[in-house]
């Protein structure tokens, strides 16, 4: 049988669900938790969605590609450390700051050469070239790499003090949980009190103005790329780690998810990236879990365009009237 | 101090601008007017960088500053309070104001042009926690004005600071921009559609038709210029 990525279909392939599934209460935590860390891995992604949309409008369809970079890195890291023997956390810390600096590299790298020279060019422009973007690492990655599903070593071990609580909460679940949150919390703290945060929000309101007052905006555009990719990165190393094995396309299947969280949310807001991708995970997760794997996806899109009916705008996004 | 030399500015093809040049001494008020698409904004956006001259030259303090980034340029000493005001909606008025002081860093002056801000407009600090977005049209240009001038310009340029506003706050602004000038010694580029006002603030005044300075002169001299008269002042 063809192995199928963890976005593809519901459970994941190294962390079979452990509970017995004999307590009703025991199966429902494991699939909010299991939502949960899906859910923050959605965030993470859906973040440089609609960070960069916020500032230059542009739905950047590489950011799928950049995830699944930061994900390859992860396994070059982890392989070279792993057999000079280090230890599995330190692997696990190095791994995630290597992948964390190369896909910045990349997403800083990805808006200099394809979005910027079409700045002030009609919409569609810089839509096409994103997508162009995003076949290109694809089948760079392909051909660099391989084709083929690449295992991942494990990078989050089990630890002890889990293991009353394993039964619905696994410890790469938590510790996906809790990195997403941290680093969630850092982004709110750095947009809302340094001097680049605020450039950002000036920017994103109102990019005119914000040169006016003496912002660099294209340094402001460079800092979104590289903080979305930077998250998109976290979030790579983290669920290959958690699903043991990688491919040229997961990018594009975690892509498709965390666009549609930040849709979901309201494109633009980041508070209704967070909300979207937590919404979308447990959606999945219990669709998975009460009804069947195979209707995962369905009752994911179902629910977005449900929600997209009765706020067009997204559940956190500014209802406002469009510019026909 | 400031100073346009033959400028010509172009949206893709279409020429907004045709040879314009203007001269702006220390501590002046000057006055732009013109009609509705003669290219008084386009004049400003090109002093500021935001829309690049094809051809001339922008010369402040006796340096070429055309082609320089937009944010150098204000971190030169020249601010703009754009047209429709621009106002952050989603960031209160204090941090509008803190925006405005952006390039700044020295801690007690922004606190003591904040208090003086504060004392121009005494309503701004009463809304001192409110969001931009939610102000009234004449607290917008209040606080569009506060917020470039917390960036301590040496030249001050404004765009139709008067548009939309009831006569009473109309006096208001210009009284406040007149003070502005007399107090810190801030040059000012003032563009209008209110001639008569604008006239009345300044000390020279430009027109402008089609892209092109048709006329120059001292105020009192194009308040009473006939040509001037009959097509901006409504006699
Ligand atoms: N972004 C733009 N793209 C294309 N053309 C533009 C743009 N902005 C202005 N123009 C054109 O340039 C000309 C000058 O416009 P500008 O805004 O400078 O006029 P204005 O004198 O400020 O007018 P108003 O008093 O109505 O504000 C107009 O013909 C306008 O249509
Ligand atoms: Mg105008």
């Amino acid at each position: 049988m063809r192995p199928v990525p963890w976005f593809c279909k519901g459970k994941a392939v190294r962390d079979p669900p452990r509970g017995r599934q004999d307590g009703f209460m025991e199966y429902f935590l494991q699939l909010f938790f299991g939502g949960l860390s899906r859910g923050s891995v959605y965030a993470l992604i859906a973040l440089g969605y609609t960070m960069v949309y916020g500032i230059i409008e542009l739905i950047n369809f590489a950011h799928g590609e950049i995830y699944m970079i930061g994900a390859f890195m992860g396994l070059i890291v982890a392989g070279v450390l792993t057999a000079m023997g280090w230890p599995t956390l330190s692997i696990l810390v190095i791994a995630l700051i290597i992948a964390v600096l190369y896909s910045a590299a990349y997403g800083y790298t990805v808006e200099k050469i394809a979005y910027k020279p079409l700045r002030g060019a009609p919409r569609l422009s810089p839509l096409i070239s994103a997508i162009g973007m995003s076949i290109l690492l694809q089948n760079y990655i392909m051909l660099a790499q391989t084709p083929d599903f690449l295992p991942f070593p494990r990078l989050i071990p089990d630890l002890e003090f889990m293991e009353p609580y394993a039964n619905f909460l696994a410890t790469s679940d938590l510790f996906i949980i809790v990195t997403s949150i941290a680093v969630m919390v850092a982004l709110t703290l750095f947009i809302k009190f340094t001097r680049m945060g605020k450039a950002m929000r000036a920017t994103a309101q109102n990019r005119k103005m914000a040169m006016l007052v003496g912002v660099n905006v294209d340094q402001v555009i460079s800092a979104t790329f590289i903080i979305g990719s930077a998250l998109a990165a976290v979030g790579g190393v983290l669920i290959a780690s958690h699903i043991g094995q990688i491919n040229f396309v997961i990018g594009f299947l975690a892509g498709i998810k965390a666009f549609t969280a930040a849709v979901l949310g309201g494109i633009g807001s980041i508070p209704g990236a967070v909300l979207g991708g937590l919404v979308l995970g447990w959606t999945e997760s219990f669709a998975a879990g009460y009804v069947s794997s195979d209707y995962e996806d369905v009752f994911a899109f179902l629910l977005l365009v449900l929600i997209l009916i009765f706020r067009p705008a997204g559940l956190l996004g500014k209802q406002r009237a469009q510019k026909v | 101090m400031l100073e346009l030399k033959n400028i010509d500015t172009y949206y893709g093809n279409i020429q907004a601008l045709r040879d314009v040049s203007i001269k702006v001494g220390e501590g002046e008020i000057i006055t732009l007017i013109g009609a509705n698409g003669a290219g008084k904004s386009t004049t400003l956006m090109t002093i500021c960088g935001v829309v690049p001259p094809r051809k001339g030259e922008v010369l402040f303090e006796g340096r070429v500053i055309n082609g320089v980034a937009p944010n150098k340029i204000v971190q030169q000493g020249i601010c703009q309070v754009p047209e429709g005001r621009l106002i952050f909606p989603d960031l209160t008025v204090q941090e509008n104001l803190d925006m405005g002081a952006f390039l700044r860093s020295d801690k007690e002056g922004i606190g003591r042009d904040l208090d003086q801000v504060f004392g121009l407009f005494p309503i701004l600090l009463e809304r001192r926690k409110q969001l931009g977005g939610t102000l009234s049209g004449g607290e917008q240009q209040m606080l569009a004005i506060s917020r470039a001038l917390m960036a301590r310009p040496k030249v001050l340029l404004l765009d139709e600071p008067s548009l939309g506003l009831a006569p009473l706050i109309i006096r208001q602004i210009f009284d406040i921009i007149k003070q502005i000038n007399r107090e810190s010694n801030t040059t000012i580029f003032l563009v209008e559609q209110n001639a008569n006002q604008a006239l009345k603030v300044a000390h020279r005044g430009y027109v402008m038709e089609n892209g092109r300075i048709t006329l120059e002169d001292a105020c009192d001299k194009l308040l009473a210029n006939d040509a001037v008269k009959k097509a901006y002042l409504g006699l």
